[in-house]
């Protein structure tokens, strides 16, 4: 990015200030000066509102966690620590996992994080690159597989993904038991981004396929059908990244 | 290829099946162009299948045209977009949005005076060299005046589509809440206005805030267009005849059918210049 402008003309440092909450640049006016001010704060509310509800966006079950207000209160602190570096805001919003891990008020619900990184993930497979899938007669055992660009293995700490699904729009947000701490994301041909659970022997065959190991190298004693089957029912080993 | 003089709504993912469905008699589409630089996925294959039926127009909000710096890492993204789809329409804003790296998500004001149209007139110029065609440049919705601004906003726009050959997009509601906002007269904008220039009219909702002095408005983008910002837009039609004209509603996005129901009233307006520019 450009260096600032260090012109003594240049209006926008004292403008930012004040959209930051201090006092108002004394060459902002209004026709009845004495309502500069509040005229001034629609700027002030646009940006801090549409930066909080992106964020909702992207993150629809930590605010459903925390509840609307709380969030809102807690995407503020988060866009004054990590305002977007970019006018892409679906490119926006990584490094809440990690604010939340150390956002004292939240020390209470220790799993938000890793309910955070599978938001985050869902919307990195809804962006990503097209790829065309390969047909299942040329599958081999020894050769590397190239896996869809949507497709993503976290290996998580807390059971993040019972409750991601237990929070899902019309789920009433009881924990039915806990699975597996691997969650598998990807995106269909039909562009619909899943994820599911998945057991340690499964997790281990996937990451080292993502690693590029062959099957048989990857599998190990594990049986690598199911994994295999998932992939090549969605069309998630691919013959080179491409668009469709 | 211009846009046709028609009718264009601005489209949202959760339209696209019934466009699909129902192949409306529109002339365009426009899109943000930010919503569209990931990789894959959706967003494109939606604006592939969109582009096989109609004119589309791709609508910058985020070059910051109108600040220090335009964003150069963003506009080569922006360049590969409209590389990609060749769009009848490139448009942006008079506006700021960056500060350093920092996005403020918002079209921000700037003061008229002649370093700043300078320098608006360099990042214009950068961004029609990097693209390659012709910027249809947007006139703001304003909340506050500058002190040092000393260029009516009507030449400022004039000027820098003169100095640079950009054309003008006209926002009708843009005009509106401007005026309102700063008790003036819309109709005296338009006559300072160079409607000659015009490759493409706004048309959007606003909401009304009381102060003491009278309303405040702001470009909201949430609601229906405002009977006075219809007939701001006849007056324009009157005055420079049928124009590509998009509906824009942005928040609280209505179901499909509202929006064509105000992209319909659009098109009766559009219709009736043209009878009367072929009655002349």
């Amino acid at each position: 990015m450009q260096q600032h402008s260090d012109s003594p003309a240049d209006f926008t440092p004292a403008f930012r200030a004040a959209l930051a909450g201090g006092d108002l640049p004394d060459f902002v006016t209004a026709r009845v000066p004495d309502e500069a001010a509040i005229r001034f704060a629609v700027y002030r509310n646009n940006v801090a509102h549409s930066l909080r509800e992106a964020l909702a966006r992207r993150y629809p079950v930590i605010r459903r966690l925390v509840g609307a207000e709380f969030f809102a209160a807690m995407a503020g602190e988060f866009v004054a620590a990590h305002p977007p570096a970019t006018p892409v805001l679906q490119e926006w919003g990584d490094a809440f996992a990690g604010f939340l891990a150390g956002f004292p008020p939240v020390a209470t619900l220790p799993y938000l994080g890793d309910v955070a990184r599978i938001e985050w993930a869902r919307g990195l497979s809804y962006h990503a690159a097209d790829a065309m899938p390969m047909p299942p007669r040329r599958l081999t055992e020894t050769a590397p597989l190239r896996l869809h660009p949507s497709l993503q293995l976290l290996r998580l700490t807390h059971p993040a993904f019972d409750i991601w699904q237990a929070n899902q729009p019309g789920r009433d947000g009881k924990l039915r038991g806990t699975g597996p701490r691997n969650v598998l994301i990807w995106r269909r041909p039909d562009f619909e981004v899943e994820a599911m659970a998945i057991a340690d022997p499964d997790a281990d065959f996937l990451q080292g396929l993502m690693q590029g190991q062959p099957i048989a190298q990857a599998a190990g004693s594990t049986n690598p059908v199911p994994i295999l089957t998932l992939l090549l029912r969605h069309g998630l080993i691919c013959d080179k990244e491409t668009r469709s | 290829m211009p846009l046709p003089a028609t009718t264009g709504l601005g489209f949202k993912p959760q339209h696209f099946q019934d466009i699909r469905a129902t192949r409306p008699d529109l002339g365009f589409f426009e899109v943000h162009a930010e919503n569209y630089l990931g990789a894959g996925g959706a967003p494109h294959a939606m604006l592939t299948a969109l582009r096989q039926d109609y004119a589309i127009s791709i609508h910058g909000v985020g070059l910051s045209i109108g600040g220090p710096q335009i964003d150069l890492a963003h506009l080569s993204r922006i360049k590969a977009l409209c590389d990609r789809y060749d769009p009848d329409s490139f448009s942006e804003h008079l506006a700021w949005s960056s500060h350093g790296t920092e996005y403020l998500n918002d079209l921000l004001p700037l003061p008229y005076t002649p370093e700043t149209l300078d320098r608006v007139c360099d990042h214009v110029d950068r961004v029609q060299e990097v693209l390659g065609r012709r910027l249809l440049l947007e006139n703001p919705s304003t909340y506050v005046i500058f002190a040092q601004s000393e260029i009516p906003e009507t030449d400022f726009l004039a000027q820098i589509a003169r100095r640079t050959g950009c054309g003008l997009l006209l926002d009708v509601n843009n005009v509106f809440v401007s005026c309102v906002n700063h008790r003036s007269d819309p109709l005296a904008w338009l006559d300072a206005f160079p409607l000659d220039l015009v490759g493409e009219i706004h048309l959007g909702g606003h909401d009304q805030e009381d102060l003491p002095s009278g309303p405040l408005l702001i470009d909201a983008h949430g609601a229906e267009v405002a009977e006075p910002v219809w007939a701001l837009y006849a007056e324009v039609l009157d005055r420079a005849g049928a124009l590509p004209t998009l509906v824009e509603w942005d928040n609280d996005v209505p179901e499909w059918h509202v929006l064509l129901a105000e992209a319909q009233r659009a098109a009766t307006l559009l219709a009736d210049a043209r009878q009367h520019a072929a009655a002349q």
